[in-house]
């Protein structure tokens, strides 16, 4: 390339002459001088470009071209990323320059306007989830996941960890990422294969003195409720364990907040709120928890404080730094440091815009839109929808057996008829035959449910 | 030069919190409704949930309009200071100009709407942008494969202590291999995440230059290492030359050397840490290759590592078998993953389209403004009053440098942390201060090739103007910040159990900040 770089000002020939005659050098190399021979690259990286503008577009729109999202088709997938409608103001906040080029706010002086947005951020969740303080954001739930169990040990000084049998199983990978080289195990809990929900007896018997943290997912990676979590709570809190909870935030509209039914943790996906899919990241991990001093003082992450200025005025800043690895090193809660604050602050605008008034009518839409679509399903010859009984909120899991279809054969026969139907469970749930996790939110209309009802039920008369 | 006052004024809106603003019933947002006919097939919602699931009460959010909810974050955002409006020497944080292009690039309807469970024939162009990343990455690494999938820095660390791990337990070596070295001048996340892979960290000395002493090193390996963790450029900003036989000591010990990506920006297309001897590397997406921080995230950290170590990387592998992308999730060895899906893909096809518009000139081409950017700022700034250069000031430094403050402070009392502050009121963000730890008052500081020799003398000519001020009227430095949207502010009172506001819900229980 000849002659100056746009995103480099002083790759001007100028600029670099004036930069090396200020340090008496005849050529950059004599600052790499310390460089040994035998580790110079010694020729171009084998990378393409540089490309003008123009030509990245066009290269990059030409690779997208024939990719088909839940634009082209409707699409029935969850199971931790969730479509759901980002409102334009959430793009456009998240949109200023202010906010998405700035980094850490390490100076709260000039960053008021990022820690108050995150502090924000915080107060929601805490209000969503009925907890008392929430960190500014987790890598995503199933990460979020892993540190609160690591949390829970820490704080109880115990190492097992029960978790539903039900839960996700790309979660519990990476949980156990995380809780092994702690030293924890992690069990997982059966569950009734009518209703799903957790074996309240089996958990009784897991129990023991040994026991960390019982783990609840409400509702669950197959969709249901889980009914019993006051229960489910009191057997963990009697055996001196401390209670998680993993929610889908946008159900909070609706469903009980899990501060009430006595969880000491909660952790989340918040990619619903406000958070584009993106193929899958970046996601949002929710971390909440009690106000207890036991509790803050083991917390993963970044957590904003309100203060005061020297003035007296209302400020914020990164509080209880003590415990992160900038101070703390091998010593530290955690590890984190870069976190997901931008898809925080869309969350905090996303929650700000519907209140609870429009958060409780995204959940009714959803769940008229999702029972809609297992009504319709259920009715199809062999299809049963949902194969639980329980109540559910916008996934479900979907049974073909009776109609003598796989998993495999209905996701084929569906994308050709232009639709993409659910996450198949073969491999991950044997036991409950060839079935598919389907989500429905307020983006699935009538007409979209129908399609695919169409669509399966010739599947099933060919 | 007399002490200049500075012009410098951020937005002070006194903003209120969220939650005092609005009135009952606003909304910004309309939600769909079902169709009569849905409803009508469904019937009442009531008989869909049983009444014990539902939430006793709503949850106590914010009721506003739209306008009202964008005012309040835009006035929010004109008291937060970002690099596109001036220089942010952050010391290891790389905060350069993010490209306009890119972002475009990531707002693509195929990228946000994709789901990463959707089957693989209808996302090939999405795949083929991240298998080609991949390989670049590998090629300028100089790795033999890489993992896209940590969503940070430390996340990649954390993923690359837990195939260090599998590594030795593969040798059936992990009960006795337990140490993981970390140079006394690393990062603090190197330490925190080989702890939090199970490891126990054995600190050792730098030698006076900074770099690892390695002495010490010989003294610390030993057939309990599991690897060195090390970032080159250190964190001093100079290149470790000995770093061959670094990595021979740690091999020959049967360890592995891990490479801390934050100050990859100096080197790129100069030399790779493949080469050097690293086994496992990560890169920070968000420092080196010009993606946005986001206010601290998102970022990407992928890892790459060499051939031995290949198995052990986690699945599902985004492959490409001359016709077709597909994801292999055959990898027996591999790892467990730290997090869902695939990676930060909005973040990475940034990294994407920065690649492209840089090419391999390009790459270099930042490298060598970087370093010449340090090296211009290094040399303007230790010739000022107090400021004291703790290592060899003849060595030439790499795309950041650390000064020590050390000589104001003892005859002012003004500390790094004063100079920061009042650096602000003169419309700069501050540099790193007081890390790493083994400097005095350091001042850490990192221009990067984002910005042209004005605005490094514009930075200059603050710093000396602020050092001048501290010696001249040192009570006027130890005040500052002035010009700011707060004046200082009382970080310890945060943190105090009795102050300690962290919701809204802890401040109307406490009534009030």
């Amino acid at each position: 390339m000849g002659g100056a770089h746009p995103y480099i000002p002083n790759s001007a020939e100028g600029s670099k002459k004036a930069l090396m005659e200020f340090l008496g050098i005849s050529s950059v190399e004599e600052l790499y001088s310390d460089l040994p021979p035998d580790l110079r690259l010694g020729r171009p990286l084998k990378v393409p470009g540089p490309l003008p503008e123009q030509e990245i577009l066009r290269a990059i729109r030409e690779k997208l071209s024939g990719v088909r999202t839940a634009l082209d088709m409707p699409v029935f997938l969850g199971a931790g990323c969730w479509p759901h409608h980002v409102p334009a103001a959430v793009d456009f906040v998240v949109s200023r320059t202010e906010f998405y080029t700035s980094y850490t706010p390490y100076q709260p002086e000039v960053s008021q306007g990022m820690l108050q947005a995150l502090w924000e951020y915080q107060s929601m969740i805490c209000e969503l989830t009925g907890m008392e303080v929430a960190n500014c954001s987790m890598y995503d739930w199933a990460s979020a996941l892993g540190e609160a169990a690591r949390m829970a040990a820490r704080i109880t000084r115990r190492d097992r960890i029960l978790v539903p049998r039900t839960i996700h199983p790309e979660r519990l990978e990476v949980l156990r990422a995380y809780a092994e080289p702690a030293g924890l195990r992690v069990e997982q809990v059966p569950y009734d294969r009518e209703t799903g929900q957790m074996d309240l007896e089996a958990l009784k018997t897991m129990m023991g003195p040994d026991v960390a943290a019982v783990y609840v997912e409400n509702p669950s990676y197959l969709g249901f409720i889980e009914t019993q979590v006051r229960a489910i709570g009191e057997v963990a809190h009697d055996g001196g364990a401390l209670y998680i909870v993993g929610v889908d935030p946008i159900s909070l509209g609706l469903l009980e907040a899990p501060g009430r039914y006595g969880a000491d943790i909660v952790v989340g996906e918040g990619q619903p709120l406000g958070n584009h899919m993106n193929f899958g990241g970046p996601l949002l991990g929710i971390l909440a928890c009690r106000a207890e001093r036991r509790f803050i003082w083991q917390m993963p992450g970044r957590i904003i404080g309100l203060t005061l200025d020297s003035e007296g005025r209302k400020a914020f800043c990164m509080a209880l730094q003590a415990r992160e690895q900038h101070i703390r090193r091998e010593k530290a809660s955690s590890n984190i440091c870069t976190n997901e604050a931008l898809c925080a602050v869309a969350a905090a605008v996303y929650l700000a815009l519907l209140g609870p008034r429009g958060l409780r009518e995204l959940c009714e839409t959803i769940i008229y839109r999702s029972h809609y679509a297992m009504k319709r399903l259920d009715e199809l010859p062999g299809i049963k929808a949902p194969l639980f009984k329980a109540p559910h909120f916008k996934e479900f899991v979907v049974n073909y057996d009776g109609a003598g279809l796989t998993a495999e054969e209905v996701h084929e026969g569906l994308l050709k008829a232009g639709v993409h139907g659910g996450k198949p469970l073969t491999g991950e749930f044997p036991e409950l035959g060839q079935s598919a996790l389907y989500c429905v939110t307020e983006l699935h209309r009538k007409e979209d449910i129908d399609r695919l009802v169409e669509a399966l039920g010739a599947l099933i008369r060919r | 030069m007399v002490v200049s006052q500075p012009s410098f004024r951020q937005a002070r809106w006194e903003e209120p919190i969220i939650f005092e603003l609005g009135a009952p019933g606003r909304r910004g947002y309309l939600p769909p409704r079902p169709e009569p006919k849905v409803v009508e097939a469904v019937g009442p919602i009531e008989d869909l949930l049983p009444k014990e699931v539902l939430r006793e009460e709503p949850p106590r959010l914010p009721e506003l309009s739209e306008p009202e909810v964008v005012r309040h974050f835009v006035r929010l955002s004109q008291m937060n200071y970002c690099p596109d409006l001036g220089l942010y020497p952050l010391g290891s944080c790389t905060m350069k100009y993010n490209p306009k292009v890119c972002d475009i690039v990531a707002s693509m309807d195929q990228v946000r709407w994709a789901h990463p469970y959707q089957d693989e024939r209808t996302v090939q162009g999405l795949l083929a942008i991240l298998y080609e990343l991949k390989r670049w990455l590998a090629e300028i690494t100089g790795t033999y494969e890489v993992s896209l999938l940590p969503a940070a820095g430390a996340h990649g660390e954390f993923l690359g202590c837990l195939i260090m791990r599998a590594y030795h337990k593969h040798r059936g070596e992990l009960a006795r291999r337990r140490e993981v070295i970390v140079p006394d001048s690393a990062h603090g996340t190197n330490p925190a995440s080989a702890a939090m892979a199970g490891f126990k960290v054995i600190t050792i000395p730098s030698d006076p230059d900074g770099c690892v002493d390695l002495e010490a090193l010989k003294a610390a390996v030993s057939d309990r290492t599991a690897g060195l963790m090390l970032t080159n450029p250190n964190t001093l900003g100079i290149f470790e030359s000995r770093i061959k036989e670094i990595a021979e000591v740690v091999h020959d010990a049967g360890g592995l050397l891990y490479y801390d990506g934050a100050n990859l920006n100096a080197i790129l297309g100069w030399s790779r840490p493949g080469d050097m001897g690293f086994d496992i590397v990560h890169v920070n997406i968000h420092k080196t290759f010009g993606t946005p921080h986001g206010g601290g995230g998102p970022g990407s950290g992928p890892i790459g590592v060499s051939e031995e170590l290949e198995p052990f990387l986690p699945v599902p592998r985004i492959e490409y078998d001359g016709k077709r992308y597909y994801l292999d999730w055959d990898k027996p060895l591999a790892v467990a993953k730290v997090r869902s899906f695939l990676g930060n893909v909005a973040v990475l096809v940034r990294a994407y389209a920065y690649i492209l518009a840089l090419g391999p000139s390009g790459l270099r081409e930042i490298a060598e403004v970087s370093v010449l950017n340090s090296n211009y700022l290094f040399r303007k700034l230790s010739g000022l009053k107090g400021v004291a250069v703790p290592q060899d000031p003849d060595r030439p430094r790499k795309h950041e440098f650390v000064i020590s403050l050390k000589p104001l402070e003892r005859s002012t009392g003004v500390r790094a942390l004063n100079v920061a502050k009042r650096l602000l009121d003169h419309g700069y963000h501050a540099p790193t201060i007081y890390f790493p730890p083994i400097v005095d008052e350091a001042f850490m500081v990192e221009p990067t090739e984002s910005f042209g020799i004005e605005d490094l003398d514009g930075f200059a000519g603050a710093m000396e103007s602020v050092l001048r001020e501290a010696f001249e009227e040192p009570g006027r430095v130890l005040e500052a910040p002035y010009n700011t949207a707060v004046r200082r502010v009382d970080e310890a009172r945060a943190s105090h159990p009795r102050t300690m506001a962290l919701s809204w819900r802890m401040l109307r229980r406490r009534g009030g900040p």
